[in-house]
């Protein structure tokens, strides 16, 4: 629905930015040599999922307004189970794909393992530097055996829980995050807090969202998941994961959760505002979600404290990587060290909530407070989990053992299928896809 | 062929008296004539088949390649022979898809044609404003999948739905419809039939504008009601139509997948317990979730092999009423 007259503003605005281009190009002749102007106007495409927050908080416009003669075009995918598939099919046929790709955690280990050729390897680009800015375990998890480097992180997944204090007020429940972490020294805790919870709870509201987000809250904690340190696929006998399922599916068939199914129920969505559930486990990330989708009158109603027992853990987050077609690596790589640089990435956090990985922007955000939180420390609570978090075995089938667990405690809480039946469905159905 | 030459080509001018050269010419141009004559038929259907072969056989026969190797997108195809056909039914998911499959269409399937048929014998009335209902009709038809199926989730809501809300009012408690395993797929039904049913009733309209109107004339002379009129005057009329209506929505039905794979969030499982995971959908989600493509190459053969296999029992039956009819 274009009118002549805003044809006409358009046309204007790409003369003018052309003319400024130009001049800028001119300005900088025989000085200094310029990196951006050395093939004309470079138009960099990246494609993310979700909210990366690069967007939101403007880092785009402040990069091409840094940058004259870089373009960049941005486009996302809402849901990371949609966008994943499609980014396979256009790496194997080789075209469509952008110069930057966001690749989230949970499919890093596939990346590393069976798509090395698809992938830039960074240290031969000027990301190289970069790499050496993050904590610990963030970058080796996306180094390939032979030291190939294919991605620079973005974010982490730290965790806490956030609650709504008006429904834990009319509860009977503190509403003071250090009161509420006193009375939580375990998951049990948390569950037995639960049940209290839902004794004298406001009608409709559940005392959690998901069976299947309190699974994967306690299986975030642990450092041995669904693989074992030779890259095996120990799910099924991993007692950790067992004993998380089953604290999960017990809260599920005590009536402890709302049922909804996590980012895929339009009512889960709608519950953050209309109070179907009074707790949620909560990654940095999903400061930002809660803020999306409770939206200005949730303000002050939620709050956020540590895990029980002030456990750390890891749930999610990201890596922005360069498929091996892209034509300007070189200017793509520039762009992906400046958005994951301390600067960049301590800002997304205060806006947007999505949590550092590089050690200088963590120490930057330590004393961050949320407003929107009731004032909670949300930087100190997610430093502190990061670093009691321990380093998480990655491997290349997480995603589809996650998504399995989840579906099995669904059936729990929502279809009333016994426990143990599902837990037996969820491993037929692993088996059966993973096994070929 | 070179003898067949010297004949003149019918429609062919005769060639002026003259040297080798023109004669030369008058060959080639009959020659040239000829092979038009014979190629133009062929070079008309061509598009078609052109495409087709690109888009329809081509696909159709890689396809059943795929499915005798193991594919990974991205990586080498590996030879299993029939190892993907032995998988899928030795898989109960794929009975499940196959059993929820037949379900669905019939939830969807016979609602939706009879009260095509309904609908359209009201506007074969003489009302006011017909034209305006019968393009309201057509309606939903011309909506996408995706933004109806997106509205309906919504309605279908558990804790702030519309129609829990309806039900409340008359006193029933909130259904789970998303997660409860008959209520989502009543859920999904009730898309399909908002979309379908419009499409069909204005091909039975045009079915009934078909009959002769003398028939009911001779039908009321004879002083039969309207409920005796359709019956034994409309619904005969209608057989061919309604024998097109239910080849196609089978064929629809037997196709369901956008309306459980939006319905479900996007997600290829079809519920907790895939309580709405049709054929299409769990073809992708062998596909595009698990990228197993020798897998779900193998689910669209044996899904292509059971559609003709509906389409000939239909036809088998048609023919079978057909000769009955004959006959008596």
């Amino acid at each position: 629905m274009q009118t002549p007259r805003s044809n006409s503003i358009a046309l204007a605005a790409v003369a003018l930015s052309s003319a400024l281009v130009l001049s800028a190009c001119g300005g900088g002749g025989g000085e200094a040599a310029e990196p951006a102007a050395s093939g004309g106007p470079v138009e960099l495409k990246v494609s993310l999922f979700g909210t990366f927050g690069y967007d939101e908080v403007g880092l785009f416009k402040e990069y091409e307004a840094a940058n004259p003669g870089v373009k960049i075009a941005y486009e996302s995918t809402q849901g990371e189970d949609k966008y994943w598939p499609a980014l396979q099919t256009r790496l194997a046929s080789g075209s469509g794909v952008a110069d930057v790709q966001g690749i989230e955690v949970a499919r890093i280990a596939d990346v590393v393992q069976n798509q090395q050729d698809l992938w830039t390897d960074l240290r031969e680009t000027p990301a190289a530097d970069s790499v050496a800015n993050y904590i610990p375990w963030k970058e080796p998890a996306a180094t390939t055996e032979d030291g190939a480097v294919l991605g620079l992180g973005t974010d982490i997944g730290p965790m806490g829980i956030c609650y709504r204090s008006d429904l834990l007020q009319q509860a009977g429940l503190p509403t003071d995050p250090q009161q509420l972490a006193a009375r939580m020294s375990s998951w049990d805790d948390y569950v037995a807090l639960g049940n209290e919870f839902k004794a004298s709870a406001p009608a409709g509201s559940a005392w959690m969202d998901s069976a299947g987000g309190f699974y994967n809250a306690m299986v975030s904690t642990e450092e041995k998941i669904y693989y074992d340190e030779g890259g095996n696929l120990v799910f099924e006998t991993n007692p950790a994961v067992k004993n998380a399922f089953d604290t999960a599916a017990a809260a599920g068939q005590a009536g402890l959760t709302a049922k909804l199914e996590q980012f895929v129920d339009p009512g889960w969505d709608a519950g953050f505002s209309s109070g179907s559930f009074a707790t949620i486990a909560c990654p940095s990330w999903m400061i930002g979600y809660i803020k999306g989708k409770a939206g200005d009158a949730g303000s002050g109603k939620w709050n956020v404290t540590t895990l029980p027992g002030g456990a750390g853990g890891n749930w999610g987050g990201a890596y922005l990587g360069i498929p091996a077609v892209s034509e300007h690596k070189e200017e793509a790589a520039k762009l992906i060290a400046w958005l994951t640089a301390p600067e960049q990435q301590a800002k997304v956090f205060e806006e947007v909530g999505n949590f550092p990985s590089t050690t200088e922007a963590i120490a930057a955000v330590a004393d961050t407070t949320d407003e929107y939180f009731n004032n909670a420390p949300i930087g100190e609570i997610f430093s502190k989990s990061s670093q009691a978090a321990p380093v998480q075995i990655l491997g290349p089938n997480d995603g589809v053992v996650k998504n399995a667990m989840a579906q099995a405690l669904l059936s729990v809480e929502a279809n009333g299928v016994s426990p143990a039946d599902a837990w037996t469905a969820a491993g037929t159905q692993v088996n059966n896809q993973v096994g070929a | 062929m070179t003898l067949s030459l010297e004949r003149p080509a019918p429609g062919e001018r005769s060639a002026p008296p003259g040297g080798g050269s023109p004669r030369r010419r008058t060959d080639w141009r009959s020659r040239l004539y000829r092979w038009e004559g014979r190629s133009a038929p062929y070079v008309y259907v061509a598009p078609f088949f052109l495409l087709f072969l690109a888009f329809g056989l081509f696909p159709l026969i890689y396809t059943a390649w795929i499915s005798l190797h193991q594919y990974r997108l991205g990586s080498r195809m590996r030879w299993v022979g029939l190892d993907n056909f032995i998988w899928l039914f030795t898989n109960e998911k794929f009975y499940n898809a196959l059993f929820k499959t037949f379900t669905i269409g019939i939830l969807s399937t016979v609602p939706q044609l009879l009260l095509a048929l309904g609908l359209a014998h009201l506007l074969n009335y003489k009302l006011r404003g017909r034209t305006f209902f019968r393009v309201a009709m057509i309606m939903p038809y011309a909506t996408s999948v995706a933004a109806a199926t997106l509205v309906f989730a919504q309605l279908f809501g558990r804790d702030a739905g519309a129609f829990n809300w309806l039900l409340g009012l008359v006193g029933i408690d909130a259904v789970d419809w998303r997660n409860g395993d008959w209520t989502a797929q009543i859920a999904i039904s009730v898309i399909i039939i908002w979309r379908w049913t419009g499409y069909n009733a204005l091909i039975y309209l045009a079915g009934m504008q078909s009959i002769s109107k003398d028939l009911y004339e001779a039908a009321t002379l004879d002083g039969a009601t309207k409920w005796q009129q359709f019956r034994h005057v409309t619904l005969p009329g209608l057989r061919p139509t309604i024998l097109f209506t239910v080849v196609v929505s089978t064929i629809g039905a037997s196709q369901v997948f956008g309306e459980p794979l939006i319905f479900g969030g996007g997600k290829s499982d079809g519920g907790a317990v895939n309580q709405y995971q049709t054929l299409g959908l769990f073809m992708y989600q062998q596909g595009w979730t698990y990228n197993a493509l020798g897998r779900a190459a193998a689910v669209a053969w044996v899904m292509f092999v059971l559609i003709v296999g509906l389409v000939l029992l239909n036809t088998w039956l048609t023919r079978r009423r057909q000769g009955r009819v004959k006959t008596s």
